[in-house]
């Protein structure tokens, strides 16, 4: 049994941040590409909180990670109030239809 | 009285008939009665003359006042407007204005009736006030100034009845023959200046007598002399420039009366004595021929006009050619007496025959007179009067200048021993005897010719008789000297008119105007000394013979027209088929005229078609040919524009265009496919930058 290393953390984050990438590109519903980006500033988050433990810089990745949980916080009310101007706007929260930037 | 009052005197005199000229040319149409203002400032002007007159030569007969106020100055040159009262000037103020309120009182009854009654007060206002500004000037460019206003109010006045073709034919004669000599002026002018850097007439003598000449030689002060002269020559009508002033007869006769017999041409005359000290021996001598020449030629054409205001305008000439005659040979004094006591009778003999065509009912052919002794007393009077005097009889004024002049020609042949102007001289004098009787004669005495035209005629109203009895007045003697027979005893010539001292260098003058030892008290037997004892020694010596002379060739020529016209002794006509060709001459005027018109006219014109000719083929030909060439350039560069440039810019477009059709396939709209993109490209540029 090998001792848990920054190596698993590094993996949990990558495979938590390519999942969140996932949910973006993939996703038709606005909501759930905002849970992927909500997945994608936790895999920092991770990040952060490992490089602190195993690279010796004592509690300032601690420090950077509760400011981006209280961004990703802000972030989800200002993409949430997007989100309503949008289904007030086109009346659909489907990513694919709102392409107007196209034109 | 101050010398300052005596500057405001002559700028009042100056400048009242330009007030009343412009009084009367605003106001002329609104109020019929405003000639009487031009006629009161006038009026004014003239008795401020007179005070002027009186008081100069009672007070400063040997000074000379002057006023001057700067006007342009430009670095270190100013050019000085200012007024310069001597005895010559003020003589001549005093003459201009006497004959030019004459001229005005004659004309208002001579002119009565005519449609631009004022308009002709108004441009006698502005004459007069020309010709006192050339006469009142102290300096070159300010007369030149006046002397090109004087052009232009002449112009005015001899094309006064323009409706007419000859009355503004004369006019434009008379203005374009008269500029051909200001240019000449003009010139003179200039070359005065450039030297001098001065325009003002006693900077420029000074620094004559201080050996100052133009490029350094004597030989350009005479041209600048002459070149002076040669406004004079266009002014004073002199040969060959003499042509335009018996056609400028066609104005109304007052005007002649004014312009061309007592002050414009008199102006010329006026110019040379003016500038007579800086003139050398050989551009007075050139002078002297002009003179001479001047009064020759008009007084054989006399002989045989028929135009009673013709005959007087070529004596006119003539006699003007007596004063330049004069001032060439040296004699200063009698040619400016000559110009006063000329301006007198001859304006006396205008005005009578204005008074003859008025009571004639505008007749001026003296074949159609005779006999109007009787209708017109005082016209025949005055008239006898004047031509009494100008033929050189004894009592008139016009024997005693004469005769000077005569004398002056006779003393000039003495010391130079060029005879030929005292020759012409006493030949003119037979000649101007001659004439003026035959006027005399065939217009007051013998038969009416013309009965119908006689019985109509009448004596002028008193207001036209009155100015030609003053001026018959002032044809006598007794107003000049107290002796009849001498006018070197009395005061014009002796005291008020005084010879310049001579200011060019010693050896460019006649010998005998070189300094020599002059007598005490400036006189030599009683008699004035003008520039040397020798010259004066030869007129005193002169004077006898040659009035003696004088009276004889005018006995003579007023015998022969007795002869000829009064007794008919001699047939004139047969005496004219015997002398065909001399009288053709004569009655042709020389072919003056038709020389001109000939050589110059049509000298003129022809280069004139010549030059147009060119325009046209060469000139017009070089535009037309440039104008095709740019057209030409013009369609290939329009081609090149539509073709090539806008070839290009419309690739460029499509290019651009087909450009933005293939990237645009990447602009979706789709946020998520941005996102796919900018992940792809970032794992790329990690790709990269990690092999870096």
């Amino acid at each position: 049994m090998t001792e848990i290393g920054l190596n698993h953390f590094l993996i949990v984050s990558t495979v938590l941040f390519s999942l969140g990438i996932f949910g973006i590109v993939t996703r038709k519903n606005a909501v759930m590409v905002l849970m992927g980006i909500e997945l994608v500033l936790n895999a920092a988050n991770i990040n952060f909180i490992a490089f602190a433990k195993y690279g010796g810089f004592g509690y300032q990745g601690q420090l950077v990670a509760l400011f981006v949980i209280v961004l990703a916080a802000a972030e989800a009310a200002i993409a949430l109030a997007i989100v309503l101007n949008i289904y007030k706007t086109f009346s659909t929260v489907d990513v694919d239809q709102i392409d107007t930037l196209k034109d | 009285m101050t010398e300052q009052l005596l500057i405001k005197f002559s700028i009042l005199i100056l400048f009242l008939p330009l007030i009343g000229f412009i009084v009367a040319l605003l106001f002329g149409k609104r109020f019929s009665r405003i000639y009487l203002f031009e006629n009161i400032v006038l009026f004014i002007s003239f008795v401020l003359s007179v005070i002027l007159v009186y008081a100069k030569l009672a007070y400063f007969i040997d000074s000379t006042i002057t006023s001057e106020i700067q006007w342009i100055t430009v670095g270190s040159t100013t050019i000085e407007l200012g007024i310069e009262l001597d005895n010559i000037a003020v003589l001549m103020i005093l003459v201009v204005m006497i004959i030019s309120l004459l001229v005005h009182l004659f004309s208002i009854a001579y002119m009565k009736g005519d449609s631009r009654y004022n308009r002709y007060f108004a441009y006698l206002g502005l004459f007069t006030f020309s010709m006192s500004g050339i006469v009142l000037t102290h300096n070159i460019l300010m007369m030149y100034i006046f002397w090109e206003l004087v052009g232009i109010s002449s112009y005015l006045l001899i094309g006064f009845w323009y409706e007419k073709k000859s009355a503004s034919d004369a006019a434009k004669k008379a203005f374009i023959v008269n500029r051909i000599g200001d240019i000449g002026m003009l010139a003179g002018v200039l070359m005065l200046f450039i030297t001098y850097d001065t325009f003002t007439f006693d900077k420029i003598f000074d620094q004559i007598s201080q050996g100052i000449l133009p490029f350094n030689s004597e030989f350009w002060l005479t041209v600048t002399g002459l070149l002076i002269f040669c406004g004079a020559i266009g002014k004073s009508a002199q040969f060959p420039l003499h042509v335009w002033l018996p056609d400028a007869m066609e104005g109304p006769t007052p005007v002649s009366a004014l312009i061309h017999a007592a002050t414009m041409v008199a102006a010329g005359v006026y110019l040379v004595v003016k500038v007579f000290t800086m003139l050398t021996g050989d551009a007075l001598f050139i002078i002297a021929i002009i003179g001479m020449l001047s009064a020759l030629i008009p007084a054989t054409i006399a002989l045989t006009q028929n135009d009673i205001k013709r005959v007087l305008a070529y004596s006119t000439v003539s006699q003007l050619g007596y004063m330049i005659m004069a001032l060439g040979v040296g004699a200063f004094t009698f040619a400016f007496f000559h110009l006063i006591t000329h301006a007198f009778f001859k304006a006396c003999l205008f005005l009578g025959s204005g008074s003859v065509i008025h009571g004639m009912h505008h007749e001026q052919d003296i074949r159609n007179m005779g006999g109007l002794r009787k209708k017109m007393p005082l016209t025949y009077a005055t008239f006898l009067i004047s031509s009494i005097a100008i033929s050189g009889v004894p009592l008139t004024s016009g024997f005693l200048s004469k005769d000077g002049i005569l004398a002056g020609t006779f003393a000039f042949g003495s010391l130079t021993g060029h005879w030929l102007f005292a020759i012409v001289g006493f030949l003119v004098a037979m000649l101007t005897a001659f004439y003026m009787f035959r006027l005399v004669i065939l217009t007051f005495h013998g038969e009416p010719r013309n009965k119908d035209k006689y019985d109509h005629a009448h004596e002028s109203p008193f207001i036209m008789v009155m100015p030609l009895v003053v001026l018959a007045g002032l044809s006598f003697f007794f107003w000049y000297t107290p002796n009849p027979l001498d006018a070197s005893k009395g005061w014009v010539v002796t005291e008020w008119i005084k010879p310049p001292q001579i200011s060019v260098p010693e050896n460019a003058r006649y010998d005998f105007m070189k300094t020599d030892i002059l007598a005490q008290d400036g006189k030599i037997d009683g008699y004035p000394v003008s520039y040397s004892q020798k010259y004066t020694k030869a007129v005193h010596q002169a004077h006898y013979p040659a009035m003696l002379l004088s009276l004889l060739v005018a006995g003579l020529g007023i015998l022969m027209a007795f002869v000829i016209y009064q007794w008919k002794k001699l047939d004139a006509d047969k005496l004219a088929l015997k002398m065909k060709p001399l009288y053709n001459i004569s009655y042709n005027k020389w072919y003056f005229d038709e020389i001109y018109d000939a050589t110059f006219v049509a000298g003129t014109t022809g280069l004139s078609k010549l030059l147009a000719k060119f325009d046209l083929k060469v000139i017009d030909g070089i535009v037309d040919g440039s104008a095709t060439v740019t057209r030409g350039t013009s369609t290939f560069s329009g081609r090149f524009d539509n073709i090539v440039v806008d070839g290009l810019v419309n690739f460029m477009a499509y290019l651009s265009g087909f450009i933005g059709l293939i990237f645009r396939r990447f602009q979706t709209g789709k946020v998520q496919t941005y996102i796919v993109m900018v992940i792809f490209s970032l794992v790329i540029l990690l790709f990269i930058f990690k092999s870096l």
